[in-house]
């Protein structure tokens, strides 16, 4: 009987985990391991090159705006998304008229791919004929260049990667404002607080957990954004908006340095750890958890 | 109750329990819930990027580079659709994402829930091992594992089975296959349901298969619906993999194939709109038709995660 149970207990686990293990585990280590070693399309050996490659990302100015504009980019993404989430989900959290409709409209945003979304934003967002323009000269605003220029195409990106997680947002915080207990709201408003003095002090704390995990679970997205990059800018113009996980991209799979590559994916894993980390011990001391 | 506190809590009240209590309403500056100021422009501006994708995909190619743009067409130009469909192969690119996407969902399924349920009630030689190495696999980004993945797939289909390697659909499925989250998942899951029905039918003679197919995964239909429609979301818009391992046309999924044909029109307005109307439409059905599984699927990572 117990050998049994070893026996299936294997047989069970066999074929899924076989797969996790050669596509997630093996990869893993052959990535550590390469990161030590000069790897490219060029050198038919991959001879051991210690810490070059490491060594290589602190003369590499490309890394370090690669850095910035995606800690730029994060910074400004998050707190974004997060605010557009609690705000549509604090004011859809009623039973009004259209609010479905509302609804809705925040969910469709989650349907659509990033590709599609960057497509879209590209059109909105052009130079020339752009509709964003011509909102922009309704109001006085002069043309601007938006992704064709080096300052401002950052921005377009994090406009519409928002516009994009905004649903996502909105579902966390509406899942988590149904579990504020209507009484503790109830129990305050008899007491004489108004509205915003319930929301600061009741509403906001028990939405705490979930502003939480909205914060790390966006940061480890945005600090892999690659896909709207890829489509709208290439990285460009002038490496405005060339974050990690593109220069990474460049490297690996245009210039073939399979070595350096590795050791920037494992740059970036730490970049990863060390801000979830800081996140959750700077988070714990913010968030309330009902027991 | 003071009168400044009202507007606000005319809302928050009609879903509270206060429902029979006569509240007097000391004064309504609105007609309507002041909540809509906020809500009806912000859907506006969530909405409008589709609404303007719509429109644009129906213009003549002259009508799109107008500026000031035309807020209304004057031919509505239903071309535009067989202009891209001729184009690129809008049709294969959707045929390879669902086949993809299913597979992927389907084998996910099987592969976790097998998985899972040996880690949540066997105890077998490796199993804490063997789990912490999968946890382990949880917390890296796939950006640290792709480079070797593009290797493995490669060699695999050059010597073991082609239809695994690069650029074929199989190389999208396979790696994919199975995921440490679902196994963590549905484990999660498994260990929160009652043993006694499997002990009894266990003592009267089913296997431990029977068991899990009969008697467990009935009861986990809502961890698995959940799973599924994570999985599928996932597998549906992975665009940094298919471009790492599909070149040829034929074998690419629809955001990878929207990006080649952006890549290859990207002036041309009217025809890019219209693909991708093409490519968001199938998703967009099929979201709405589920949109109550998404929407707790989403929901659940997120109660989970806090």
């Amino acid at each position: 009987m117990v050998s049994s149970e070893h026996f299936a207990g294997w047989a069970f686990v066999t074929p899924g985990v076989a797969i996790i293990i050669l596509f997630g585990a093996v990869p893993i280590v052959w990535s550590a391991v390469m990161s030590f070693q000069k790897d490219n399309l060029l050198s038919p050996s991959t001879p051991f090159v210690g810490t070059a490659n490491y060594r290589q990302m602190l003369h590499d100015p490309i890394v370090t705006q690669a850095i910035q504009h995606t800690l730029i980019y994060t910074a400004l993404f998050v707190p974004g998304t997060m605010l557009v989430g609690l705000v549509l989900a604090v004011a859809m959290n009623r039973k009004i008229r259209f609010i479905s409709f509302y609804r809705t409209a925040a969910y469709a945003t989650m349907a659509i791919s990033t590709i599609s979304e960057a497509i879209v934003f590209i059109w909105l967002f052009d130079p020339s004929y752009g509709i964003v323009n011509y909102f922009f000269s309704l109001i006085g605003v002069p043309q601007q260049q938006f992704l064709n220029s080096p300052s401002e195409a950052l921005y377009v990106i994090v406009a519409m990667t928002i516009w994009g997680w905004s649903g996502f947002s909105v579902v966390i915080y509406l899942a988590a404002l149904q579990g504020v207990p209507q009484v503790l709201l109830e129990a305050a408003s008899i007491d004489g607080a108004g509205p915003w003095r319930r929301f600061r002090q009741i509403t906001l704390p028990l939405l705490s957990p979930a502003s939480l995990f909205l914060a790390v679970w966006l940061t480890i997205n945005a600090l892999q954004l690659f896909d709207e990059v890829y489509l709208s800018t290439s990285g460009g113009p002038l490496n405005a908006t060339t974050v990690l996980v593109y220069y990474l991209y460049t490297e690996a799979f245009q210039q073939f340095n399979f070595g350096y590559a590795s050791a920037i994916a494992y740059f970036l894993f730490l970049v990863i750890i060390v801000v979830t980390v800081i996140q959750f011990r700077v988070g714990k001391r913010f968030t309330y958890y009902r027991s | 109750m003071t009168a400044t506190s009202a507007p606000a809590l005319s809302g928050t009240d009609s879903r509270g329990g206060l429902a029979g209590a006569p509240r007097p309403r000391s004064r309504r500056w609105l007609p309507f819930s002041p909540w809509h100021l906020v809500l009806l422009p912000v859907t506006l501006i969530l909405l409008f990027p589709f609404a303007w994708l719509l429109v644009t995909s129906v213009e003549t190619p002259a009508e799109a580079l107008r500026f000031p743009p035309l807020l209304d067409p004057h031919v509505i130009r239903f071309a535009n659709y067989s202009d891209a469909l001729a184009s690129a192969p809008f049709v294969r690119f959707f045929i390879n994402s669902a086949i993809v996407s299913v597979l992927t969902v389907l084998s996910n399924l099987a592969l976790c829930a097998l998985a899972g349920y040996a880690f949540a009630r066997f105890r077998f030689l490796g199993r804490t091992a063997l789990f912490a190495v999968l946890m382990a696999t949880l917390m890296v980004p796939f950006q640290v594992t792709m480079i070797p993945q593009f290797i493995i797939t490669k060699w695999l289909g050059v010597h073991v089975l082609a239809a695994v390697g690069i650029n074929h659909i199989g190389a999208l499925i396979l790696p994919n296959a199975a995921t440490a989250f679902g196994i963590f998942f549905l484990r999660q899951f498994f260990k929160t349901l009652p043993l006694e029905y499997e002990e009894s039918a266990r003592v009267d003679g089913a296997s431990r298969l029977t068991v899990l197919v009969r008697i467990v995964l009935p009861l986990a239909t809502p961890a698995l619906a959940t799973l599924a429609a994570l999985t599928f979301i996932d597998s549906w818009n992975n665009f940094l993999w298919p471009l790492i391992v599909t070149s040829s046309t034929n074998e690419m999924t629809l955001p990878l194939g929207l990006a080649t044909f952006q890549g290859a029109h990207s002036t041309q307005w009217t025809l890019l709109m219209a693909g991708n109307v093409m490519s968001l439409v199938p998703m967009l059905i099929v979201f709405f038709v589920a949109q109550r599984y998404f929407i707790q699927s989403v929901a659940a990572t997120g109660l989970a995660g806090t």
